[in-house]
């Protein structure tokens, strides 16, 4: 067969027309399969994808209104979260692994860190009300000095999520060889001696997993975001296309990254969730989904990855990770994660995954409905993310000591 | 032959005084214990598995509950939050008896609180918090 490239105006007007096909990434495992990339590239117009995992890297800005005497604000809490004020008189940034004031942290351990930036997310998210508390050193156009008030998210001017690292293109798989006790990190609760194998992604299901070079997702590109649409703004921080791939092109590491933007008051509660971490701290579970159109037969192999196809490192998180040596234990696939154990190091490991992925598959089928309804347009992106080719990769930290006559 | 599974209070009375070991001799039950605690409160809690003729469980339960010890069943110590639970699957290798396990299928995690011995180790475990213990 002739491969015909489609457009993304044609696919569009297939969804006006009401003869858009749309399926998600799982169901067109199943059909590149039995059809061929080609065969698919021409039944499907676009595919979509999801995502529910602890994403550390976000946050919301909210505006709360000037009150009355003005004030601004120098120093705010939410619900005894602490929230970066350094903008603006009344424009605050909380973030999601901010934990409240007071909490025992590690001093207790493992702590418990049962409430933090990501919990304060979802209740403005589920409409409850959240109490502000806020200092400031007084102006003459801003003479208040405290103020302590109920928000609630119907009262704020603006409250939107802002994060900057969202939707890794693959990640690690956290395994503990080394410590005698079992270890407490971001992946969760890692057994000791090999004890349990913690991954957190969707597999087929995910994103940037299904489009590994990033063509139609990029800067300006509609994205499913905690239930609400919004949008890419930027390459998430740490993007790193660089890395090793597969015969695919899938990544065989954690990549590309999306830093993301949408309304929290668009927003639904079932997928901005915050997490707690036993020993670690707070994280906010989030949804993300795109929707890709079809333009060929290449979208439509990549898109039909299965996940016997996509493989994740086995990092050991007891020594090697938070020293930055050694090198990873082994790749597994998803298939194999997924069914329960894997084969280490002739070890039957259990294996444990910290990504829902009945939210992801109820995400991914959101959005086909959203697509195929019109209310999802599809854009190409307004700007391309950095490209293996494009991207500088992604540096460690350049320690410079700091010696007593200062910097250059 | 029934096995039953309870969750005993004991009151800082009758901590010292042997309630199980004369339960399980005047009515011929055998017994495990699952879990022991004494509380802050100085509150005696056990986890027990008894197990005999149905009558004579029933009649053993009767006997601590008059000697002053609360009984309740075990299976409604643990319980999951179900609108809470995302089914990320944290839990699964945390829970030493499979009673959370992930459904391979529907890639759900399932809950069976018949397997459940109320260890309490998935609630500090769960990261949005569905699980939640009482006694």
């Amino acid at each position: 067969m002739i491969e015909v490239p489609k457009t993304y105006e044609e696919i569009n007007e297939k969804i006006r027309s009401g003869e858009v096909v749309v399926v998600t990434a799982e169901e067109m495992v199943e059909i590149v399969a039995e059809l061929g990339p080609n065969g698919a590239s021409q039944k499907v117009d676009v595919v979509t994808t999801g995502t529910f995992g602890p994403m550390c890297s976000s946050g919301a800005v909210i505006n709360v209104g000037h009150s009355t005497p003005r004030m601004k604000i120098t120093h705010a809490w939410l619900n005894d979260v602490p929230s970066e004020c350094g903008l603006a008189a009344v424009d605050l940034y909380i973030g999601a692994t901010e934990v409240a004031e007071g909490d025992p942290l590690n001093r207790s351990h493992p702590g418990r860190f049962n409430y933090g930036g990501a919990h304060v997310i979802e209740d403005l998210v589920a409409g409850k009300d959240v109490r502000l508390r806020a200092t400031a050193y007084g102006t003459d156009c801003y003479p208040r000095r405290e103020l302590e008030t109920w928000l609630n998210i119907r009262d704020l001017n603006e409250a939107y999520m802002l994060n900057p690292r969202n939707a890794y293109q693959n990640y690690n798989v956290a395994v503990n060889k080394f410590a005698e006790r079992d270890i407490y990190t971001y992946m969760g609760v890692v057994k000791k001696g090999l004890g349990s194998a913690n991954y957190c992604s969707a597999g087929q299901l995910s994103p940037l997993l299904n489009d590994p070079y990033h063509r139609t997702v990029g800067i300006g590109s509609r994205i499913f975001i905690g239930g609400a649409q919004g949008f890419v703004y930027w390459q998430g921080t740490q993007h790193d296309p660089t890395g090793a791939r597969n015969e695919l092109g899938v990544p065989k590491g954690g990549s590309a990254t999306l830093g993301t933007v949408g309304d929290l008051k668009q927003m639904d509660p079932r997928y901005v969730v915050g997490v707690s971490m036993l020993g670690y701290g707070v994280s906010l579970a989030l949804g993300i989904g795109t929707a890709i159109p079809i333009l060929d037969e290449e979208l439509a192999a990549q898109t039909g990855v299965s996940d016997a196809q996509i493989t994740a490192p086995v990092i050991d998180y007891s020594h090697n990770y938070g020293l930055n040596e050694g090198e990873p234990l082994g790749h597994v696939s998803y298939a194999e994660l997924k069914s329960g154990s894997i084969e280490l190091e002739g070890k039957t490991v259990p294996t444990t995954p910290l990504s829902s992925y009945v939210r992801a598959r109820e995400i991914a089928e959101k959005l086909k409905g959203w697509v195929k309804a019109g209310q999802f347009p599809l854009v190409p992106p307004v700007q391309a993310l950095p490209t293996p080719e494009s991207s500088p990769g992604f540096k460690p930290l350049n320690y410079r000591p700091v010696a007593e006559e200062g910097g250059e | 032959m029934s096995e039953s599974r309870i969750v005993l209070h004991f009151p800082k009375t009758l901590l010292d005084r042997p309630v199980i070991s004369k339960a399980v001799q005047h009515y011929n039950l055998s017994f495990n214990i699952l879990r022991a605690d004494i509380t802050q409160e100085q509150e005696g809690l056990m986890v027990l598995g008894l197990e005999g003729e149905q009558d004579d469980i029933d009649a053993a339960v009767e006997w601590m509950r008059e000697q002053g010890v609360r009984v309740q069943p075990l299976e409604k110590d643990v319980v999951r939050d179900d609108e809470r639970c995302t089914h990320c699957g944290a839990c699964v290798v945390i829970c030493p008896t499979d009673a959370l396990a992930m459904d391979l299928q529907t890639r759900e995690v399932a809950f069976d609180a018949a397997q459940c011995v109320a260890c309490g180790l998935c609630v500090p475990v769960c990261p949005p918090r569905a699980m939640s213990i009482h006694f």
